[in-house]
């Protein structure tokens, strides 16, 4: 269903871009999706489902898909990021849209660092963790989008859940894409695996996600 | 036609214009001296409920709102100045690089920084060199209120028949004009088209793995916009004919320059005036044309040489070159005759 993944081996990404496409798939609704990319690993979705996908410039996912919206709003309007591109540089943008209650679906890959860069401290990086730019451990708390996005927007669907809660993240999505065609907001953050970054294999990337839960609770909010 | 004249000032001509280019979303932010293009837009989308608007969070925003309505097919443009017009560039980056018809309209104003806030004629650069990579864009500069209204629409419809960002280039004091206008709609609107919709199974991409693929992108580019330059490319030559000196100016400058070369032909004086349309594509084969013919070249603008690096980076021809630069102050007609004392 899906061409060649052009991410890192184990990557996150993958599992969520073929969930939203098994979606539309049973929802019939492939050719109505338009996904607009974020720059940062989110680029690398360009061509890996077969529905309509364009780039667009780092932290601009969100402004771009409120004007594809405006413009049709009888298709659904998807903005696919990382966590700096959502909460870091495109932050105004995304709190805006959430204010004004556009309805168009973000979905935010969390993987707590700046990954396409080499791992440097992201707006999700946890206190105490090591990064490129916090050599020396990070020593702030991480910003909780869910808290963020709540605060200036009382009708919009919100959910944070993991790539290792399969089950959890296709009904979010669903819900998400409900909230959509309802004329909402809608948000979905996601926990994923960055390997590459973490510097870890196969089943420490599960415990190493299921800590992030700490920071980063799961749910409906 | 006398009928036909409307009171107007430039900004409502402009907003006028863009109703008239079939545009149907305006995205924008405040920002003077262009402000009352977004204000002007909004009070007729109050009526025409075909209209559209969104006055976003900031420029970056206004500039990526219009990007996305473009990929949907919608005529969407923004207004800017300044400042707005540095961050304008991030989304009319985006623009170079997928070829969307970016339009905007560029009040320029006094800088660097924030500057002073009704005129300048400094944002030549910015309007075509603004982005990190080759300049291939459309930008037209009027010079008059009836070419505000005209260039407008020819913005938009060369925006969406060549697929380059197009940037209407003016200033304050021409769009804070209110005079008699005669709104002169000549030809047909170019027809809108989605990039991507429910007809399409696009991936479009900015970024490229390997560089050959960029540069042969470019070159394809490049190769477009010199094909479009031979339609697109305007220029007026006044009172050229046998002329020993030509003064070059653009924009609102170009005007004061027209009646300066009128009353300097009246003291016996054989001076012209050569004034781009399009500061790009640059109109360069008549500027050789004409300084083969002239002993001396006069540029006037409104900035330390913009417009001078601009014919300079076209000249072909050894002439010698004088100028008036006066950096964000506007420039009467008088100053311009005794320039030729």
């Amino acid at each position: 269903m899906s061409k060649d993944s052009k991410f890192c081996p184990g990557c996150g990404q993958t599992m969520i871009l073929q969930t939203l496409y098994r979606i539309l798939q049973e929802q019939k609704s492939e050719e109505k999706a338009v996904l607009g990319l974020d720059i940062g690993c989110s680029l690398l979705a360009w061509d890996f489902l077969p529905i309509n996908t364009f780039q667009t410039h780092h932290g601009r996912v969100t402004s771009t898909m409120v004007g594809f919206n405006r413009a049709r709003p009888d298709l659904l309007s998807f903005a696919y990021t990382g966590d700096g591109g959502a909460y870091a540089i495109g932050l105004q943008s995304l709190l805006w849209a959430a204010k004004r209650n556009d309805p168009i679906t973000v979905i935010v890959a969390n993987n707590a660092v700046y990954a396409m860069t080499g791992g440097q401290t992201a707006p999700t990086t946890m206190h105490g963790q090591k990064t490129d730019t916090s050599p020396a451990g990070y020593d702030a708390e991480p910003v909780d989008g869910m808290k963020l996005i709540r605060s200036v927007n009382e009708k919009a669907y919100l959910a944070r859940t993991a790539v290792n809660e399969m089950k959890d993240m296709k009904q979010h999505l669903e819900k998400a894409i409900q909230s959509q065609r309802d004329g909402n907001f809608s948000m979905i953050e996601i926990l994923s695996f960055c390997p590459t970054n973490w510097r870890v294999k196969g089943p420490a990337m599960i415990e190493y996600v299921n800590n992030m839960k700490e920071s980063f609770p799961v749910g409906e909010f | 036609m006398e009928n036909n004249k409307q009171f107007l000032t430039g900004h409502e001509v402009v907003v006028q214009a863009c109703i008239d280019a079939d545009a149907t979303h305006m995205f924008g932010y405040p920002i003077t001296p262009g402000t009352e293009i977004l204000s002007g837009w909004i009070k007729k989308c109050q009526d025409n409920k075909d209209l559209h608007f969104l006055q976003t969070e900031d420029e970056i925003a206004a500039g990526f709102t219009v990007c996305g309505a473009l990929m949907a097919g919608s005529k969407s443009f923004t207004a800017t100045a300044g400042p707005g017009t540095v961050l304008m560039q991030d989304a009319m980056g985006m623009a170079d690089g997928m070829r969307l018809p970016f339009v905007t309209i560029i009040a320029q104003r006094g800088g660097p920084s924030s500057g002073t806030v009704i005129y300048s004629q400094q944002e030549v650069n910015l309007a075509i060199h603004g982005g990190n990579g080759e300049g291939l864009r459309i930008v037209y500069s009027p010079s008059t209120v009836e070419e505000l209204y005209v260039l407008t629409r020819k913005t938009f419809n060369v925006a969406w028949e060549y697929r380059f960002p197009s940037v209407l280039l003016t200033d304050g004091y021409l769009l804070k004009t209110k005079q008699d206008v005669v709104l002169n709609f000549v030809g047909e609107n170019v027809e809108p088209k989605p990039l991507v919709s429910e007809h399409t199974q696009k991936n479009i991409r900015n970024i490229y793995t390997f560089e050959q693929e960029l540069m042969d992108e470019l070159t394809n580019q490049k190769q477009d916009f010199d094909e479009m330059a031979k339609e697109v490319t305007e220029f007026e030559s006044y009172k050229v004919e046998s002329c020993d000196e030509l003064i070059i100016a653009h924009g609102i400058v170009g005007a004061a320059a027209r009646d300066a070369v009128d009353e300097l032909k009246k003291q016996g004086k054989n001076v012209g005036l050569f004034r781009p349309i399009t500061l790009s594509p640059f109109p360069k084969d008549e500027l050789n044309k004409l300084c083969k013919q002239v002993k001396k070249i006069m540029i006037v603008e409104s900035s330390m040489g913009q417009l001078k690096d601009l014919v300079k980076q076209n000249l072909d021809t050894q002439v010698e070159i004088d100028g008036l630069y006066k950096p964000a102050v506007g420039i009467e007609t008088e100053e311009i005759i005794k320039l030729f004392k």
